[in-house]
């Protein structure tokens, strides 16, 4: 049971979030330029990383905002949570800065 | 009331003035207040309390408390009774009522101990071995071995007890009320913090309650738990939790706890659960959980009376039971004389003490020979007498390094085996929350190494569950770590000054992992290791020897460690023999993973509240308390409670839904259709969201206009349909199905925000806020007519797909002129308060044209005449719109959409995908099941090619005769071609056609 930090309204329990897998897959602003190969991996192919990682969560059970998450899929540690539109930050900068 | 012939005259925490009846396999005992069932029954003398679970040997108490793995018995009857309870951890009540368990046809003869003779049947992995082949028969064993192998039993009707879920915060969360824990929580509350110390015992003071040799501030360990309990009882930020087993320690400091509030009142009190469910989120913990003695494993070390040295000290000191008249102690460990020392004052003789150290020394040591105990130092337990207990002991000397014996074995008579192999750090949560371990030499255990997380799940391990065995260092420690958990979460106070503590010395201890005997392992006896699934050392080896390697592997396949005691006494002795059998150490083995729940918890404390009504909620409309009293069948639909049919007396279903269906068509047929989700979109640029959400075009829908939508995923695929009304400019109201809404919204929240966040558009859930009464019919224009008279009802100016503004019976209503039934239909939407008045005003005023309320199985009939799909039941998630033959309603014209792109993609272009197609059987009374499977040729048995599935299908009255829908192979090319669905026992001709039945021409719409 993580502790999720909602950049609206501030850390509460994994039981009020859905999981949204990957962060900053665009939608192709102009779907029929893109090929079978790209439209397939713009549905279904996703980073399976271990280890820090940009994901989506959304607070289903609160204020039902999206944002995103750079979570460490295997440790669970939580480096930063940012709205969506917001640049991602620098995965090795965050998880450099909590080694040193 | 009998006596209790091994109670000590005075002494242990028990109330004498307080004598307790109870029963255990019928037959009656006394004990005390503050007693537990074990001890209780120690002290009528009843060592034999279940018989184990391969071999059903007979088994005694062979711990204190949580560690227990024999005395496993069931409580209480009827639907309250609960299986597999440690009987050391019971508290004694007033009539108590518990049986053993394990056992056929009683305790002392039973008859699967066979078993015990037959035990080269049953090896190690002697399910795989056994039972892979024939694989038909797996059943058969399974019956067989679920019988024999019993573990109590589960009540068969639902529980009765009510449990409650607990929500807490604290700074600081202390789990384990011993020196350590205690110390720790005083540190802490002093600082003011918010506090919560939990102790899965009914009374703080864990090992302290147990020892009498130990003193603080020159009082007895127990005066001084009941002063720091005091003390910390007068804090009002710390709650303090008796009788609260932490037994899971989750992400991010996120720990549960089951509180036993009333089982230990053995009956029900009122206004108070049974059990609370403690969900905690800690700032800090610090886990002060003790340590767990390791048994030694020697020949046949599980006859009853056959203890671990700690609890046999423990019944004695805390609960005045002499779990012996002749005690012998067998221990590598100082510890193991302090229990020697606790019989002697208490004036029981001891059979002595075997050493495996060749030399012991130290105070405790000289204290034993000055009671005059034999000591016999360098020697081993060669094998156990005796049958229901312990009779004696074989012992003799062994060689230097302790592999095996140097003279020839000697019996000593006992009646209590006391064995102390030393201790393992109570590693449980700390594991659990994925801390690192490390293997100390010194203490030849695993203690823990490394936190897992320290910014999010900052935590200590504070006495011994950290590796620490002595009490002065425990509260040190407890004090140092219990403050600096406070200040953590900002407490600025001083540390207080640690008490002096006597306690006796504990010198070097010597482990033997199993000692040898005067005949090979696995010869002439067992070497018990795991207790509970009766796993012997000779089992282990036998898994070494056949190439398992992974500590893992050897445990599923030997089943050590996998009873309700997840191997508590049993994991690091395994481990040890497995590491010596593979010739590596310990730490290279490693070891299993630990998970929760400590200890076994009950489920009803799971489901707390959230059982019955509460599990899910439950949706009803407006009009559901008429529905009801107008005897109408429910279905659920999604949450909602939809009424399905409304049988008259006497009708069967078909008969029913058959009426229904006639006068929805020919007179007036009336249908709650609140539950449709309804989505309110504003926003300037409302209209162009809904242009990328749906298939078809939206930009110049008029005002006061509806359409029908189909909603895609970017795979191309259906997710959703509804009916869209354009209400202003800028401001529509969507429906979507009764089932999909809250994903609807979902879906286009999760769009407007991350995709389209440059789109102006609000979209807010109505679905409530709406009592929609859908009337049909022939005669349903003039039943409206009679009812309202603000809004023109002709064609011409109120055509179909549009909605008007007015007042039905004076209530502020939107009329939408859609239908789903292919009839003449408006849908009369009023404010949800209104929605009972609208209702009875329609049936009233519509008796005189025969109105009748028609169910879900009469809409779905309805509309399947039409050929109007259900997304859910013509669609699976991968069906398109080409697939249903709903071309029209792809827009050819737009650039994108959601699911444009996705729908030419190669494979969803094939011309041989499944498609929507009718079907009319051969025999027209014949309904297919739906699911049915279609295939072209029929084979007298499976496999056969299968072509597609029936997705619908009734009797429809309207048509005369059976209608279907199906998904079929290619179908749009097979209208004409003769198909069969095989069914058991007979097989169903069809034909294909096109998935409409009534009303061809769709002329009925515009009545």
């Amino acid at each position: 049971m993580q502790l999720i930090p909602c950049p609206w309204c501030g850390p509460r329990d994994d039981a009020e979030f859905h999981y949204g897998a990957e962060a900053h897959v665009a939608r192709p602003a102009v779907p029929s330029e893109r090929s079978d190969a790209e439209w397939e991996a713009y549905l279904y192919l996703r980073r399976n990383t271990k280890g820090p990682f940009a994901e989506r969560w959304l607070h289903t059970n609160g204020c039902r905002r999206w944002f995103n998450v750079i979570r460490d899929t295997y440790t669970h540690e939580i480096f930063a949570s940012y709205k969506p539109g917001e640049p991602m930050p620098d995965i090795d900068q965050l998880t450099a800065k909590k080694d040193a | 009331m009998s006596r209790q012939p091994n109670r000590l005259p005075s002494g242990g925490r028990i109330d004498r003035a307080m004598p307790l009846g109870f029963r255990f396999d019928g037959r009656s005992y006394t004990g005390y207040a503050g007693d537990t069932l074990a001890s209780a029954l120690l002290a009528n003398d009843v060592h034999l309390v279940g018989r184990s679970f391969k071999y059903h040997r007979p088994r005694g108490i062979l711990g204190l408390g949580a560690e227990e793995p024999n005395a496993l018995i069931q409580l209480a009857r009827g639907n309250r009774s609960e299986p597999n309870l440690r009987a050391t951890q019971v508290e004694l009540f007033d009539g108590l009522d518990a049986d053993s368990q394990n056992r056929w046809p009683c305790l002392k003869y039973d008859v699967g101990a066979v078993n015990s003779a037959l035990h080269r049947l049953f090896p190690a992995g002697f399910y795989y071995k056994t039972f892979m082949w024939p694989a038909s028969l797996w059943m058969t064993y399974e019956e067989v071995i679920r019988n024999a192998a019993g573990l109590g039993k589960a009540p068969e009707g639902p529980d009765p007890d009510r449990y409650e879920h607990m929500h807490a915060h604290p700074d600081v969360l202390i789990v384990g009320a011993g020196p350590a824990g205690l110390a720790a929580a005083l540190a802490a509350g002093r600082t003011g913090a918010r506090v919560i110390l939990a102790d899965e015992q009914a009374e703080f003071g864990g090992s302290l309650l147990s020892d009498d040799d130990v003193f603080i501030n020159g009082k007895s360990g127990r005066d001084w738990v009941a002063e720091v309990v005091a003390e910390l009882a007068s804090m009002p930020a710390v709650t303090l939790l008796p009788r609260t087993c932490v037994h899971g320690y989750f992400d991010h400091n996120y720990l549960l706890a089951a509180e036993r509030v009333t089982d230990h009142i053995g009956a029900v009190v009122p206004n108070t659960p049974r059990q609370r469910l403690w969900k905690i989120r800690a700032r800090q913990v610090v886990l002060a959980t003790g340590t767990l003695e390791r048994p030694l494993v020697f020949r046949d070390n599980d006859r009853p009376g056959v203890m671990l040295s700690t609890a046999a000290r423990g019944y004695a000191v805390r609960y005045g039971v002499a779990a012996g008249r002749r005690p012998l102690v067998v221990t590598g460990h100082d510890d193991g004389y302090r229990t020697a020392l606790a019989y002697a004052a208490r004036g029981i003789q001891l059979a002595g003490i075997v050493d495996l150290r060749p030399d012991p020394s130290g105070a405790l040591v000289d204290a034993a020979r000055e009671k005059g105990i034999d000591i016999l130092a360098g020697h081993s337990v060669a094998g156990t007498h005796g049958g229901h207990r312990v009779e004696g002991v074989d012992v003799a000397e062994m060689n230097a390094d302790g592999t095996g014996l140097a003279k020839i074995t000697r019996r000593i008579d006992c009646d209590l085996v006391a064995m102390c192999g030393g201790f393992n750090p109570t590693v449980h949560l700390f594991s659990q929350s994925r801390g690192k371990l490390r293997w100390d030499a010194d203490m030849n255990a695993f203690v823990p190494a490394k936190v897992h997380d320290t910014t999010h799940a900052p935590q200590r391990s504070v006495g011994g569950c950290a590796g620490v065995m002595s009490v002065a260092q425990s509260i040190k420690d407890g004090i140092k770590e219990g403050l600096e958990a406070a200040r953590a979460t900002g407490s600025t106070a001083r540390q207080p000054a640690a008490p002096a503590v006597e306690e006796p010395g504990i010198g070097a201890h010597r482990t033997i992992w199993v000692l040898p005997s005067d005949k090979p392992v696995g010869h002439k006896g067992k070497h018990f290791v795991d207790f509970q699934n009766d796993v012997t050392a000779a089992d282990l080896n036998l898994a070494a020897r056949e190439g398992y390697r992974s500590i893992e592997h050897v445990k599923r396949y030997t089943t050590t460690g996998m009873g309700t005691d997840q191997g508590k006494t049993s994991n690091v002795n395994a481990l040890a023999i497995v590491a010596a059998t593979l010739g590596t150490d310990i730490p290279a083995v490693g070891t299993t993973t630990f998970r929760p729940p400590y200890t076994p918890t009950t489920i009803g404390a799971y489901g707390g509240r959230n059982i019955g009504a509460l599990f899910d909620p439950v949706r009803t409309t407006a009009v559901d308390s008429w529905h009801r009293a107008n005897g109408a069948q429910f279905e659920h639909v999604g949450q909602w409670m939809r009424p399905w049919y409304y049988p008259k007396a006497g009708e069967t279903m078909r008969q029913a839904v058959d009426r229904e269906c006639l006068a929805a068509r020919n007179a007036v047929g009336i249908l709650d259709a609140s539950t449709l989700g309804k989505i309110d979109v504003r926003g300037k640029d409302a209209a162009e969201f809904l242009n990328r959400v749906y298939s078809n075009a939206w930009m110049k829908l008029g005002i006061g206009k509806c359409r029908y939508g189909l909603m895609l995923n970017d795979a191309g695929f259906v997710m959703d349909d509804g009916v869209t009304t354009r209400l202003a400019d800028d401001h529509f109201h969507m429906t979507t199905t009764t089932g999909g809404a809250a994903g609807v919204l979902g879906h286009l929240e999760e769009h407007l925000q991350t995709e389209w966040p440059d789109l102006e558009v609000y979209l807010t859930s109505v679905t409530e806020q709406w009592s929609v009464a859908s009337i049909c019919g022939a005669k349903c224009r003039d039943l409206l007519a009679a009812l309202c008279d603000d809004i023109d009802l002709s064609n011409e100016a109120f055509p179909f797909m549009a909605m008007k503004e007015g007042t039905v019976a004076g209530i502020p209503a939107r009329v939408y002129r859609i239908s789903f039934t292919g009839e003449l239909s408006f849908e009369i939407n009023v404010p949800r308060r209104y929605g009972m008045a609208l209702w009875e005003v329609l049936m009233a005023a519509g008796e005189k044209h025969g109105i009748t309320p028609y169910g879900t199985e009469a809409m779905h009939v309805l509309r399947a005449e039409r050929g109007f799909i259900i997304v859910g039941q013509e669609t699976d998630g991968s069906v398109t719109p080409i697939d249903l033959g709903m071309d029209w309603i792809v827009s050819k014209q737009k650039v994108d959409f959601i699911g444009k792109r996705g729908l030419f993609r190669p494979d969803l272009m094939l011309p041989d995908r499944k498609q929507l197609v009718g079907l009319l059987t051969e025999d027209p009374s014949e309904v297919l099941p739906e699911g049915g499977q279609i295939v072209e040729d029929v084979k007298p048995a499976p496999p056969m090619t299968m072509l597609g599935h029936v997705t619908s299908s009734y009797y429809s009255v309207n048509c005369g005769r059976s209608i279907a829908m199906a998904l079929v192979k290619g179908g749009h090319a097979r209208k004409g071609d003769t198909l069969s669905v095989p069914l058991a026992g007979k097989t169903v001709k069809v034909t294909v056609t096109d998935p409409v039945f009534f009303d061809l021409e769709g002329s009925r719409r515009d009545g």
